[in-house]
């Protein structure tokens, strides 16, 4: 993940790699979100001119999803899972004291900029909860202390 | 010396890596095979040393007990695996192999059983293969236990130039991970059952529909794709037979109600995920208005075994109109948590006292919910339930993907209730009104409940039936039956004795 601003040339490619599937959408608005960090503002225009869908429909697209963002998150996302068989092993609790140390909210990004939190429900990680995620590495019966340890590996 | 650990996410999230590591720097000479999980998470990491060819089993190991583990004088050896109680006492037919074969070794699931099924079905006549599987008795392992077989059949019927099978690998319900697991640890089966599945009704592509939450489900998917491509075992002319199955795994984005499966059709053509109406059914206009069948992973992944061993011997094992094996998932608040397939019509006392070993915390049990986050929770007097379809449905319960999520005695079930409301105003696809806009009254309505309001119980379980009644979906339809199964069964903790009790 980077965070530069993208080249038009680099949309394009990402564009071009998609356009033979059926139902390209999704596919190229995550492999642009894995390209920039996020799903840039520049990309509209050539998105709905390469798939001749309206600025409405691309719109709609986007932001019916949680996983799409429109502006670059934290260097590291750290997702926590609020489902029920996380609830029943005290991930409220945990989140709670996540969020109050790191002084954000949910979706919040640290002013240091290493870390934004999100929400998830469920990361298939039920039997050994609470679970949670920082970026692509999963992680089971999380405490405070183990949480705490890897908060200050991502910097927070 | 060989050695097994799994790669599932599972192992991983405590600390497989850790114990990988260490093990190759103290055994460089060992050959170390990365395998799925047994199931039985609370052991995991799970290490596995071949022993004059048994497996015995070490864990919850962590980094500092490999020394042990490799002098053979570990204080956490389990002895063999396969006969501990929790493996001895299943009957793993969609998941025999998982936990025991390397996932993307073609030829060591060749040499456990793969591609029998398949084989077989290649001599099949198209309804030849559609019987079969509803001989079996196979029902949609997704939450509706709709016969596969009569799906199957719809979109054999049906006309058309290109049809579908798309799975849905979506699992977003809470308690739930059979999916998962059997991706990581088995992919090729769940590969198999597709190709299968195609050449029973007529489609050459096929979808997994994968939800983005599982990275490392999704990854070895794709390397399992890549593999049965260049072994033949997918592309333009499947193992010889001249005929064609390709497919593609396509990643979700973070919404739940793209589990359901016309949300899910919208969703993988790039739309919002709406759910549409039905009629149309998907079987005749599902993928780009293409017949399409839509099956859950673990429906589609048990049918190789069915082709292997033949649909009787499946439909042997049941109770009453759900035939074969559940693959359960026990979950929450246990000592004991895990994957554990047997045959539907184990009691859910069964289940939580005995396998799961009551709760992690030591607490009482107060509560189970089967099913979900659109599942009720069922109180320790409804333990009796066994477990099947039309049986969990009499105990106004159901029993969907089959998580099972325990709850102990410190649970405030009122904020599980606001839990449900809050969930489904969160993932609403925001279609019906009831739904979209019930569900935001539904959490304002049992906030005043909690500030000790009686009277707003009444009007909860009003716009529980409003729900109930006006929802196109189960997501707006369902939701209630969390709320009101909490309504029910524990209103004596947050209402004055009087009123619980009326
Ligand atoms: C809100 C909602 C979410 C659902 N989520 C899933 C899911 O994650 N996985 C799944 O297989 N089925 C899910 N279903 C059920 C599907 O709509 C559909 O019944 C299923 O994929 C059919 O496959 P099966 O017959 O093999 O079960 C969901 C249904 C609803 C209403
Ligand atoms: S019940 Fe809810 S999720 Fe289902 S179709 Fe209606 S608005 Fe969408
Ligand atoms: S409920 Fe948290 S991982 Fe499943």
């Amino acid at each position: 993940m980077s965070s530069q601003i993208p080249a038009t040339e680099d949309i394009q490619i990402i564009l071009a790699e998609h356009l033979h599937l059926e139902g390209p959408l999704l596919p190229i608005l995550h492999a642009l979100q894995e390209a920039f960090g996020h799903v840039p503002r520049a990309a509209h225009p050539l998105i709905t001119d390469a798939l001749n869908i309206s600025r409405a429909e691309l719109h709609g697209v986007i932001s019916f999803y949680h996983d799409f963002r429109d502006k670059p998150a934290g260097r590291h996302v750290l997702k926590i899972c609020r489902a029920e068989a996380c609830q029943s092993m005290g991930s409220t609790a945990l989140a709670e004291a996540t969020l109050a140390k790191l002084g954000v909210t949910w979706h919040g990004t640290t002013p240091n900029g290493a870390v934004t939190v999100e929400p998830v429900y469920c990361l298939g990680l039920c039997a050994c909860a609470p679970a949670a995620m920082l970026d692509d590495r999963v992680l089971g019966r999380v405490d405070e202390e183990r949480m705490g340890k890897l908060l200050a590996e991502a910097g927070a | 010396m060989k050695i097994f650990v799994p790669m599932d996410s599972a192992a991983k999230a405590l600390g497989a890596e850790e114990v990988v590591a260490a093990l190759r720097a103290a055994a460089p000479e060992a050959q170390i095979i990365r395998t799925g999980t047994r199931g039985m998470i609370w052991l995991e990491p799970l290490v596995e040393v071949e022993i004059d060819g048994v497996r015995h089993g070490y864990g919850p190991a962590n980094a500092e007990d490999v020394a042990d583990i490799l002098n053979g004088t570990s204080p956490k050896a389990l002895g063999p695996v396969e006969a501990l109680d929790w493996m001895a006492r299943q009957t793993r037919l969609t998941f025999a192999r998982v936990g025991v074969i390397d996932p993307l070794d073609l030829a060591d699931y060749e040499a456990h059983g793969g591609l029998v099924g398949l084989r077989r079905a290649l001599e099949m006549a198209p309804a030849e293969i559609v019987a079969e599987v509803t001989t079996s008795g196979l029902r949609g392992r997704g939450g509706a236990g709709f016969p596969t077989g009569i799906k199957w059949k719809t979109v054999q019927e049906a006309e058309a130039s290109q049809k579908y099978i798309v799975c849905n690998a979506d699992e977003g319900d809470s308690g739930t991970f059979a999916d998962r697991m059997i991706m990581e640890g088995d992919p090729f089966t769940l590969i198999e059952g597709m190709v299968i599945a195609g050449l029973a009704v007529g489609a050459t592509r096929g979808y997994v529909y994968l939800r983005s939450e599982y990275p490392d489900a999704i990854a070895v998917m794709r390397r399992a794709v890549a593999i049965a491509r260049r072994a033949g075992v997918l592309g333009s002319d499947v193992l010889g037979s001249g005929r064609a199955f390709e497919m593609e795994i396509r990643v979700g984005a973070g919404a739940y109600v793209c589990g359901e499966e016309t949300s899910l059709l919208n969703s993988l053509e790039g739309k919002r995920g709406v759910v549409r109406a039905k009629p149309p059914l998907p079987a005749l206009e599902g993928f780009l208005g293409r017949p399409t069948v839509v099956n859950n992973v673990i429906s589609l992944a048990t049918v190789p075994v069915i082709f292997e061993k033949g649909a009787q011997h499946y439909a042997d094992f049941g109770l009453g109109r759900s035939r074969g094996t559940v693959t359960l998932q026990i979950a929450g608040n246990v000592a004991r948590g895990g994957l554990f397939e047997t045959a539907f019509g184990i009691t859910l006392g069964e289940v939580v006292h005995d396998l799961a070993g009551g709760t992690a915390t030591g607490h009482p049990v107060k509560a189970v919910q089967v099913g979900g986050p659109l599942g009720a929770y069922i109180p320790v007097s409804g333990f009796d339930a066994p477990l099947g379809y039309e049986e969990l449905d009499a105990h106004g319960g159901l029993l969907g993907h089959a998580g099972l999520v325990v709850f102990d005695e410190n649970a405030d079930m009122l904020s599980m209730a606001r839990f449900a409301m809050e969930f489904c105003a969160v993932e609403s696809c925001g279609k019906c009104t009831p739904c979209r806009i019930g569900a935001v009254r539904g959490v304002e309505t049992i906030d005043r409940i909690r500030q000790g309001d009686g009277e707003a119980v009444p009007l909860l379980r009003d716009l529980c039936v409003t729900m109930k009644d006006g929802s196109l979906c189960a997501l707006g339809g369902l939701t209630p039956l969390p709320v009101e199964s909490v309504l029910d069964h524990f209103a004596d903790e947050f209402l004055p004795r009087r009123e619980a009790a009326e």
